[in-house]
C-alpha cells in the first residue's frame, strides 16, 4: 500500500517541473516576437506614449526573471490581465470559453470511448466479418483529417437532410436541447477519429492478452469464454487502453482548436486563433496555458489511474 | 536483399498512388488546365463541367488547377518537416541510445520539453511567435514530430548497439565515430524509415489543418486547407468547392500510410517505430 501512496506522490510530484516548464514557455510566446510584440499589437498608429503604457503594463520594461516572477506570481492569485482589444480581464474571458471546450472534448472522449472500446473487444474476439469492418473503419478515421469530415458532415446533415445547424452555439444552461443540436455535429467529428485509436488499441490489447498461457490455462480449467473475457482479460488489457485514451485527449484538445473554429463553438482553441489573428499576445498566452494545464492534468490522472489498474505500474516494474 | 524483403502489394499501391500525386504536383504548372489565380467572374460557383471537370470557386478560379497547385505546396512543406524532423533526430537518437548515461538523459530530457505541449498546440505556440506562413508552419511540424522520431532512433540505436558485432568492432579497436557510422547507425535506421513514411501522412493533415485555420500557408498561394477555408461558407451550394481538395488530402493520406505500414513489416520487424 505504501508502494501505491508513494507512487501517486512521486507522480504529482513530477507534475510540478512539467508545469514549471510549460509555464516558461507560454512566458516566452510574447517575448519571443521578433521586432517589438507592442508596436505589432498596437499597430502603426500608436503613439510612443500608448507604446510605453502597454509594455510597462505587461511588464515587459523589466529583466527577464523578475518579469517571469511578477507573471508567475500574478498567475497563482488568479490575476490573468486583460485582453488587449476588448480589455475584458482574461479571467472571465476564460471562464466563458472554458465550458465550451470541455463540453466538446469530454462528449467527443465518451462517445470514442463508448464506440471504441466495444468495437475494438468485439473485433478481437469476433468472426472475420467484423474483423475487416472495423479494419476500414480504423483506416478511414485515421486518415480522414477531421475539419474535413467536419464539412462533410456539414454537408449530410444541413445541405442534404436538413435536420441540424452548420455552426452557432447556445449555451447548456439556457438551452439544453438547442446546445445539444449545436453540439451533435462537432462532437462526432472529433468522436470518429478517436474512435478509430482507441478501437485500434482495444483491439490489440485484447488480442495480445487472450494469446497469454494465463488465459489458456482458464479455458483449460474449463472456465466459460464470457467470464474469461470480462473478469480476466479485459482487466489486463485496461492499463493499455486507459494510456491511449490519456495520450489522444491531447490529440483531442489540438482537433478542438479547428473544430471550434469550423463550427463557430466559442471556446478556448478558437480564442487562441482570433488571438493569433490579431497580434493578441495576453489571450493567446491565457488561452495556451489553459489547454496544456488540461492536458498536463489529464495526464497526470491517467498515469494515476494505470497504476491503480495494474499495480507493477506503481511498483515501477513497469519503467 | 535479405529473406525479409518481401514487397507487397500495399507498399506498391501506397508507392504507385504517391508516384502519381508527387508526379502531377511537381508538374502542376503544365498539367494543370489552368492558371490558378486566373478569375472566371461569369463562372463563379460553377458546377464541374468538361471544361471545368472540378467545377469553380468562389472567385470563379479553376478548382482542379488549384488542386494541383494546392497538392504541390502542402507536400513541399509536410515533406521538408519531416525531412529536417529525421535529419535532426538521427544523430541525437544515435548519440543517446549509443553513449547512453548523461549524454540520454541531456538529450532526452531536452526533447521532452517539446512533449510539454499537445502537437497541434506547440505549431500554433510557434506559429504565434513567429508569425504564419508555409515556412513557419513546416519549422513548427518538423519541431512536432523530432522527439518522436529521435526516440525511436534512440531505441533502434540500443538494440542494435547490443548486438555482438558492435562490441566485437570496439574489441578490434575501432573508434567510436567508426563503430557509430559503419555499424550502428546503418542498422537502426529502419524503423525511422518506417515512422517518418507514416509521420508524413500527420504531416499532411497538421499542414492542412494549420491552413485551414489561416496560420500555415497565406493566400494567394493555394493550399488544400486554405481552399476548404475558403469554400466553407458556400459549402451547400457549391460542394465542390470543399470535396475535392479534402479528397486530395485523404489520398494522399492514405498513400503515405499504406506506404508506412508496407515498410514496417520490412524494415521493422520488432516494433520499434509507434
Amino acid at each position: 500500500m505504501s508502494g501505491q501512496l508513494g507512487f501517486v506522490l512521486r507522480r504529482v510530484a513530477l507534475t510540478i517541473p512539467t508545469l514549471l516548464v510549460m509555464s516558461i514557455v507560454v512566458f516566452l510566446i510574447i517575448r519571443l516576437v521578433p521586432g517589438d510584440p507592442v508596436r505589432t499589437m498596437l499597430g502603426f498608429r500608436a503613439t510612443d506614449a500608448n507604446v510605453a503604457e502597454l509594455r510597462h503594463q505587461l511588464g515587459l520594461d523589466q529583466s527577464l526573471v523578475s518579469q517571469y516572477g511578477v507573471w508567475l506570481g500574478k498567475l497563482l492569485r488568479g490575476d490573468l490581465g486583460r485582453d488587449i482589444v476588448s480589455h475584458a480581464p482574461l479571467s472571465e474571458l476564460l471562464a466563458q470559453r472554458l465550458p465550451v471546450t470541455f463540453e466538446l472534448t469530454g462528449l467527443s472522449m465518451l462517445l470514442a470511448v463508448a464506440v471504441g472500446v466495444p468495437l475494438g473487444v468485439w473485433a478481437a474476439v469476433g468472426g472475420k466479418a467484423i474483423r475487416r469492418l472495423t479494419e476500414g473503419f480504423v483506416i478511414f478515421g485515421i486518415a480522414i483529417p477531421d475539419f474535413w469530415l467536419g464539412i462533410m458532415l456539414v454537408l449530410i446533415f444541413t445541405g442534404l437532410l436538413a435536420v441540424l445547424p452548420p455552426s452557432g452555439y447556445t449555451p447548456f444552461r439556457k438551452d439544453p436541447l438547442g446546445n445539444l443540436r449545436y453540439m451533435t455535429l462537432p462532437v462526432l467529428t472529433l468522436a470518429v477519429g478517436e474512435a478509430a485509436y482507441i478501437l485500434r488499441t482495444t483491439r490489440g490489447a485484447v488480442t495480445a492478452v487472450l494469446g497469454r498461457p494465463f488465459v489458456t490455462f482458464l479455458r483449460a480449467k474449463g472456465i466459460g469464454p464470457r467470464r474469461i473475457l470480462f473478469g480476466h482479460v479485459l482487466r489486463n488489457a485496461g492499463p493499455q487502453v486507459v494510456t491511449v485514451i490519456g495520450i489522444q485527449v491531447g490529440v483531442l484538445l489540438g482537433g478542438a482548436i479547428i473544430i471550434e473554429t469550423l463550427f463557430a463553438l466559442p471556446g478556448v482553441g478558437r480564442l487562441v486563433v482570433t488571438g493569433i489573428n490579431q497580434r493578441n499576445y495576453p489571450t493567446v498566452q491565457v488561452g495556451v496555458l489553459a489547454i496544456a494545464t488540461i492536458f498536463i492534468v489529464v495526464s497526470l490522472i491517467t498515469d494515476l489511474i494505470v497504476g491503480w489498474l495494474d499495480p507493477r505500474v506503481a511498483d515501477g516494474a513497469g519503467t | 536483399m535479405s529473406a525479409g524483403w518481401t514487397v507487397n502489394r500495399l507498399t506498391l499501391a501506397g508507392l504507385g498512388v504517391l508516384a502519381v500525386l508527387g508526379l502531377i504536383a511537381a508538374a502542376a504548372p503544365w498539367v494543370a488546365p489552368y492558371d490558378p489565380e486566373t478569375m472566371d467572374v461569369m463562372g463563379v460557383l460553377g458546377a464541374p463541367s468538361l471544361a471545368h471537370p472540378f467545377g469553380l470557386d468562389v472567385l470563379g478560379r479553376d478548382v482542379l488547377s488549384r488542386v494541383l497547385y494546392s497538392l504541390r505546396v502542402s507536400l513541399m512543406v509536410s515533406l521538408s518537416a519531416v525531412a529536417v524532423a529525421t535529419i535532426l533526430a538521427v544523430p541525437l537518437g544515435l548519440l543517446a541510445g549509443y553513449f547512453g548515461a548523461w549524454v540520454d538523459t541531456a538529450i532526452s530530457r531536452t526533447l521532452d520539453m517539446l512533449l510539454v505541449l499537445p502537437a497541434m498546440l506547440l505549431a500554433i505556440t510557434l506559429i504565434a511567435i513567429l508569425g504564419p506562413g508555409s515556412a513557419v508552419a513546416a519549422m513548427a511540424i518538423a519541431m512536432i514530430y523530432l522527439p518522436i522520431l529521435a526516440r525511436v532512433m534512440r531505441t533502434s540505436t540500443l538494440v542494435v548497439t547490443g548486438n555482438d558485432y558492435v562490441a566485437g568492432s570496439r574489441a578490434r579497436g575501432a573508434s567510436h565515430w567508426r563503430v557509430l557510422v559503419a555499424h550502428v547507425a546503418p542498422n537502426a535506421m529502419g524503423p525511422v524509415v518506417v515512422q517518418a513514411s507514416v509521420l508524413s501522412a500527420f504531416a499532411l493533415q497538421l499542414e492542412a489543418g494549420l491552413s485551414f485555420l489561416g496560420l500555415g500557408t497565406q493566400p494567394p498561394t493555394p493550399s488544400l486547407g486554405g481552399m476548404l477555408a475558403d469554400g466553407r461558407d458556400v459549402l451547400i451550394q457549391a460542394p465542390w468547392v470543399e470535396v475535392f481538395p479534402g479528397l486530395a488530402i485523404v489520398i494522399a493520406v492514405l498513400a503515405f500510410t499504406l506506404l508506412g505500414e508496407g515498410l514496417r513489416r520490412v524494415f521493422d520487424p520488432r516494433g520499434v517505430a509507434e
